[in-house]
């Protein structure tokens, strides 16, 4: 069943089980965290929106960030302009006044726009972990299918409920093509 | 990146992807194209001749940071000329890349996934091309970085009251953030490049650009929401760029400039020259690299009925340009568009009207916007066309003001025409290279789109 056996059960970074179709993947990924699994992560060529909720991923840090970051740039923004144009560097034309509002709404908008969106980005790739040069998921050989047209769930051994045997013969239930020990 | 959705039946045109696509086959397909196609002569070809061209733009910049401005036919009264006609033309085409990567996601047009990397590749070049016209025009380029507040020994700040300083900021955010949604989207695409290679350098390299990519579900929720976010801050920024493009002109007081139709008319003008500009380049692409089942007659429809619609505006816009000389009563308006219509630049005017009011009609056939040739023609014309407004817009406005004793004529020079041509090899330089080393359509979003893509549970497990 599996492709090469690690020795130590430390050197083991989790079991990989290989599914054919996305509906597979759901329904197992649903199966594993109902089974108490938590350090558990799904791969799939594209994203997977079912998925969301058979593994309960609700993060909406990236919004938050975002939002923090689009206000900023807008204070920042206005902020810039008024203190320039009254505090810094004041030039009387046509008696318009220091903080003509009207006047800086568009350096407003696209430092709102600017910082929101390098927030959102940056934010992002950070939360996820990347870049990350290496990681045991790469170890298993036909996971660069995961890139392609095949769909793997991988179950960590920190998992408390991780047990190499009952593990093995739990992802056996889930009817997978192939199951792989990765090692870390 | 959307939920892929059921295709309505009743479109004839034929689906988004051809069918007999699955998973493997499209990844292989287009990652393909990257990894495993040889180098045809026709690319070298073409390449060296757009290379050739790029080499233009080195010999006109460094004779005009040698010699200056003057070596330009800007005078006194058009200061402007063709720096500012190129800038705007090439501006406005950048347009349809962001509007078709932002907009179209966020009112879940799927057919966008086929084209929208391509489309964002051309956005990001044609904002390259456009950010040398003022950089150049100023005179002195190596003193570009005057424009942005940073503080100094003069302690002189920009006017932030004035919209070429908006302009900066405007087409700087725009361009950083099509850079990082572009590179955000290009991000899962590494991956496949990186695990589909064979050869050791091109895994590292790929592999590096990836970050890292695992394609895992816990990443990919973080980074639909990050994507939807880029859009949705993308969408307001996208008219923003061409409004303030258009402030330099409205918030002037000369006649023709100063009107309130400029926002909308000039970011209906720049979807309208993009989606020319991004038939332009694909449907010679989709038949060179074989992409018609994916690149299907249903985007081209599609993008003609986008370019026709924009272009009814934009034709809505020339008639109440007119109709505001009329109505304004005013003399130096009344002058201005008669003058336009009637005056020594009035072979423009006509051609004008003939590209971008009457040869977009041709689209209202079926038949036309099915035939890639024709559709091809037709883009070439409009893009032909829009440069003419720019070009009319600046001139006819700027050579004849308020005072017949500062009137000129304004003929631009073979320097004017080199970097122009030039800016024309860049951007080709860019697009030729790019289909050989990026994959030029967002395989995980086609993914999405295939019917095997969909989620179906076994019932009892």
């Amino acid at each position: 069943m599996s492709t090469h056996t690690i020795e130590a059960e430390d050197g083991l970074y989790g079991l990989m089980a290989e599914f054919e179709s996305p509906g597979e993947l759901v329904a197992a990924a649903r199966r594993t965290r109902e089974a108490g699994f938590r350090k558990f992560d799904a791969f799939s060529p594209y994203p997977i929106h079912e998925l969301d909720d058979a593994m309960d991923l609700h993060d909406n840090r990236v919004s938050l960030f975002t939002l923090i970051g689009g206000l900023f740039g807008c204070a920042g923004g206005f902020g810039l302009a008024s203190w320039v144009e009254s505090v810094a560097l004041p030039l009387n034309i046509g008696g318009r006044p220091p903080i003509s509002a009207p006047m800086y709404i568009p350096i407003t908008f696209e430092c709102t726009i600017l910082i929101g969106g390098l927030t959102a980005a940056i934010s992002m790739f950070i939360m996820n972990g990347l870049p990350s040069p290496y990681h045991p998921v790469f170890n298993v050989e036909r996971f660069a299918d995961a890139s392609r047209n095949k769909f793997f769930l991988c179950i960590e051994s920190d998992d408390p409920k991780f047990d190499r045997h009952e593990t093995a013969s739990f992802l056996e239930s889930l009817a997978p093509e192939e199951i792989a020990e990765v090692a870390r | 990146m959307v939920q892929p959705v059921e295709l309505p039946s009743k479109i004839e045109v034929g689906p988004v992807i051809d069918e007999g696509h699955s998973l493997a086959s499209v990844s292989d397909k287009i990652a393909g194209i990257v990894l495993k196609r040889k180098i045809t002569i026709g690319w070298i070809f073409g390449f060296l001749i757009a290379f050739g061209i790029l080499q233009v733009l080195m010999g006109a910049a460094t004779y005009l940071i040698v010699k200056g401005v003057g070596i330009w036919g800007i005078n006194i009264p058009v200061g402007w000329g063709f720096a500012i006609v190129n800038f705007v033309w090439w501006i406005g085409i950048g347009h349809a890349g962001t509007l078709i990567s932002a907009i179209l996601l966020l009112l879940n047009q799927s057919w966008r996934n086929a084209i929208n990397r391509f489309a964002e590749a051309m956005t990001i070049f044609a904002v390259m091309c456009a950010g040398m016209f003022p950089v150049l025009h100023t005179g002195r380029p190596w003193l570009a970085y005057w424009l942005f507040p940073y503080p100094n020994t003069m302690w002189l700040w920009p006017q932030f009251r004035s919209p070429l300083i908006w302009d900066v900021f405007a087409v700087s955010t725009y361009f950083t953030i099509s850079a990082v949604f572009w590179y955000t989207g290009l991000v899962p695409d590494f991956a496949t490049l990186r695990d589909s290679a064979k050869q050791r350098w091109k895994q590292v390299v790929y592999g590096f650009l990836s970050l890292g990519w695992r394609n895992s579900a816990r990443h990919w929720q973080r980074y639909e929401k990050a994507a939807l976010l880029l859009a949705g801050l993308s969408t307001p920024l996208v008219v923003s760029v061409h409004t303030v493009v258009s402030f330099d002109f409205a918030v002037a007081m000369l006649p023709g400039w100063h009107t309130t139709i400029f926002p909308p008319y000039f970011v209906a003008g720049a979807i309208y020259s993009g989606f020319a500009m991004v038939l332009t380049l694909m449907i010679p692409v989709r038949r060179f690299f074989g992409l018609e089942d994916i690149i299907t007659m249903r985007h081209l429809n599609n993008m003609a009925k986008v370019t026709l619609a924009t272009g009814l505006i934009v034709g809505y816009g020339y008639m109440f340009e007119a109709f505001f000389g009329y109505y304004s009563a005013d003399v130096y308006e009344k002058f201005m568009i008669w003058n336009r219509m009637t005056g020594p630049y009035s072979p423009f005017y006509g051609c004008l009207i003939f590209c971008n009011v009457i040869t977009p009609q041709f689209l209202w056939s079926k038949r036309i916007r099915c035939n890639p040739l024709i559709l091809w023609c037709v883009s070439i014309v409009v893009n032909i066309g829009m440069w003419l407004e720019r070009f009319v817009i600046v001139i006819t406005s700027l050579h004849r003001d308020f005072l017949p004793s500062s009137w000129s004529m304004y003929w631009p020079t073979i320097w004017d025409w080199a970097v122009y041509l030039g800016t024309l090899g860049l951007f080709m330089t860019c697009i030729f290279l790019f289909v050989r080393v990026l994959p030029m359509i967002t395989i995980f979003e086609l993914r999405m789109l295939l019917p095997g893509a969909r989620v179906k549970e076994p019932v009892a497990q």
